[in-house]
């Protein structure tokens, strides 16, 4: 593996400097297997475009939305007040993550407890980055076949549609819609805290349910913006027909084509 | 004024007074919810209100039901300009009052495109029924869909039939009783649908044609006022309340959910180290609220008002990924459930009966509850706007909040959490590992 380069906010305090953006990891992409490989890729493509962005490390603590989804507002509330205060203590501006619910919370609900930032998600970061020409891709993707699962904290919750597919069409692929996308998007089960639990009983998993109408386009790559989304996809595929696709981050398909 | 006037008076006035308590009741009903301000923003609410209600922005995503009910929409707005007629004719004894003071042109026009609209608006009410009594889309069918809510969609649209044909009778016979040169009947209009009923009609006696000519017109009328007192025990309210629901529903992105704000000033008050532990609270403070909602009476006036706007077209429950997969949720009968129980404690309370039910448990689950995505898909089908996930959420903050009764992995999230600062249990020291893996 190519060495990263991080440097946490107390290390830009400590040397008297400040980061640009904050690059909040979440505890999906700091503690998930899966999740901290997308982690990584994104950290690549900062690095590749010289971002001057800091992380909390052992400073961050979990944003709360599941919490905060499963009934527990006090322990958002918490959670969310340990960070702002951590934040604010660094004079944080800016923002980017690269997961969904972290993005939401920190964006829409930070606001009226004290936190007031310029919250992005990735797949936007990333397609300033590639306006500004500090990233260039290549072309290895050619040929290959991409459906695109809209997490829902992204999609029907943010409104952010288009800009994903746009950086997946950049990587010059084709891109395959499912029926039930954007803003008819169909969950992949894990949201409101169901990632943490069993489901309830009925006919059917939800992430089943949506790996089958994902794989009936027979693409090489389901692509999502989601570490939860991605678990979800990953653990849909082994059970509908193991191998039949790879469930990947946008960044990682990215980081792979620089 | 003729005996038939003084009877219409009376017959109006008994419709509305009673139109007028029951709405009153219901907007009683609506004020048992807590709390919650939605008077900000307010040109935005309008906005909202013009494109999502009056413009029916959300109805054509699905463009078979979306415009049939455009034509029933216009036609049961348009139509109504006819209302006004029946009324002053009804009430001063004229005949077809309208006509003389428009311009006989725009008259023509009027009657004419009413008419084109009645015949539309009955063949969409056929369609609607085909849809739900012989296909039998699925959605009209589900668990929640027992025997009078089917009942109540089949008679309103049974009901809008009946209307349109009596309003389309009532013109054949009138201007076949201008071509037979009857007394009163002699201003004639534009019949492009109605010609084609006279042949039912024709070589009846005069006396006859009057007789079915009245009968449609009072039939119509009353069949209106009817409906019109109808509509307030029925799920049909959305005609009405689709308007105050879209304008103060809310704004905010769809994945903004509230901060509880008494929630906020206890950890505020746990988080300041000047605070004292041991202070009694102010004396002024208000009565605590329980945290999240147990009953009807817990959510907010909005959640109310949204409950008895919901017309059962069952989207959000379509559209709901849990109750795609078979589980027991379904944001409909969140949104039903919550009706019935509002109004179930307020017949109670006025009939001094003691309650002894409540939202939570006695009409819907915790099962329910717990298998939410909270992916919003539900919220984004409503035609109108309506928010049963804010409903699911705050009942969960009851049940975590007030009764400790989360599922047992989620009370190990929330422990991890509280612990170690993650959902899983692993130490904050190794949050940054991926650095060097």
């Amino acid at each position: 593996m190519n060495e990263l380069q991080v440097k946490t906010m107390a290390e830009f305090m400590a040397d008297g400097k400040s980061a640009d953006v904050l690059f909040w990891v979440g505890s999906a992409g700091s503690f998930d297997d899966r999740a901290k490989k997308i982690t990584r890729a994104f950290v690549q493509i900062l690095n590749k475009a010289n971002v001057n962005f800091g992380v909390l490390g052992s400073e961050e603590s979990s944003s709360g939305d599941a919490a905060k989804r499963a009934g527990n507002e006090f322990l958002f509330q918490m959670q969310a007040m340990i960070n702002i205060e951590i934040m604010n203590g660094y004079n944080v501006k800016r923002i980017v993550t690269t997961c969904p619910h972290s993005f939401n919370t920190l964006k829409n609900e930070y606001k009226g407890l004290g936190g007031d930032y310029k919250v992005q998600h990735h797949t936007e970061f990333i397609t300033e980055l590639l306006a500004e020409g500090k990233l260039k891709l290549t072309g290895k993707l050619k040929g290959t076949k991409v459906t695109y699962h809209d997490p829902c904290y992204l999609g029907r919750a943010n409104n952010i549609y288009d800009m994903p597919r746009e950086l997946i069409k950049s990587l010059g692929v084709e891109l395959v819609e499912m029926k039930r996308s954007k803003r008819k998007s169909f969950c992949c089960g894990a949201g409101g805290a169901q990632m943490f639990k069993e489901p309830e009983n009925g006919a059917q998993d939800i992430n089943i349910n949506r790996t089958e109408e994902a794989l009936a386009l027979k693409p090489d790559i389901i692509a999502t913006g989601c570490p939860f989304c991605n678990t979800m996809m990953t653990d849909g595929v082994k059970a509908v027909n193991e191998g039949a696709a790879q469930v990947k981050d946008i960044a990682e398909l990215i980081a792979e084509n620089l | 004024m003729g005996i038939s006037n003084i009877i219409f008076l009376i017959v109006f006035a008994i419709a509305i007074s009673f139109f007028i308590r029951n709405l009153k009741r219901i907007i009683e009903n609506i004020k048992l919810g807590r709390n919650i301000n939605r008077s900000d923003r307010a040109t935005d609410r309008w906005k909202n209100m013009l494109r999502v209600a009056i413009g029916q922005s959300k109805m054509t995503r699905r463009p078979i039901a979306g415009i049939l009910h455009i034509i029933l929409y216009l036609g049961f707005i348009i139509i109504n300009i006819e209302v006004i007629e029946i009324l002053v004719d009804g009430i001063f004894g004229t005949h077809r009052f309208l006509a003389s003071i428009l311009p006989l042109k725009l008259y023509n026009f009027l009657i004419g495109s009413f008419e084109i609209l009645a015949i539309l608006v009955l063949v969409a009410c056929i369609i609607f029924l085909v849809r739900r009594n012989i296909v039998r889309i699925k959605r009209f069918w589900s668990k929640e869909m027992t025997a009078w809510p089917r009942t109540d969609a089949n008679l309103i649209l049974v009901f809008e039939i009946l209307l349109m044909s009596a309003f389309l009778i009532m013109n054949a016979a009138d201007s076949l009783l201008i071509a037979a040169g009857a007394e009163h009947y002699t201003t004639s209009f534009s019949t492009p649908i109605s010609q084609y009923f006279q042949f039912f009609f024709s070589g009846l006696e005069t006396s006859t044609l009057v007789l079915i000519e009245r009968f449609t017109w009072w039939f119509h009328i009353i069949g209106i006022l009817g409906f019109m007192n109808y509509v307030l025990i029925s799920k049909h309210l959305h005609i009405f309340f689709a308007f105050p629901s879209t304008y103060f529903a809310n704004l905010n992105p769809l994945g903004q959910f509230t901060n509880l704000e008494s929630v906020t000033n206890e950890v505020k008050l746990m988080m300041d180290p000047n605070a004292d532990p041991y202070a009694s609270p102010p004396t002024t403070a208000p009565v605590a609220e329980s945290f999240g909602a147990k009953d009807a009476t817990d959510l907010n006036w909005v959640q109310l008002l949204n409950a008895y706007s919901c017309t059962e077209c069952g989207r959000c429950t379509d559209n709901c990924p849990a109750n795609h997969t078979g589980k027991l949720l379904s944001p409909r009968k969140i949104m039903m459930d919550t009706r019935d129980r509002i109004t179930e404690i307020a017949v109670n309370k006025r009939k001094g009966k003691e309650d002894t039910k409540s939202l939570l448990g006695d009409y819907i689950t915790t099962e329910e509850l717990w298998a939410c995505t909270s992916c919003n898909a539900c919220t984004d089908a409503c035609p109108i706007e309506l928010d049963p996930l804010s409903i699911i959420m705050d009942m969960r903050r009851y049940l975590v909040m007030e009764q400790s009764a989360a599922p047992t992995e989620l009370n190990m999230m929330f422990t991890n959490v509280e612990n170690n600062g993650a959902p899983w249990q692993f130490p904050a020291a190794d949050r940054l590992n991926w650095k060097d893996e």
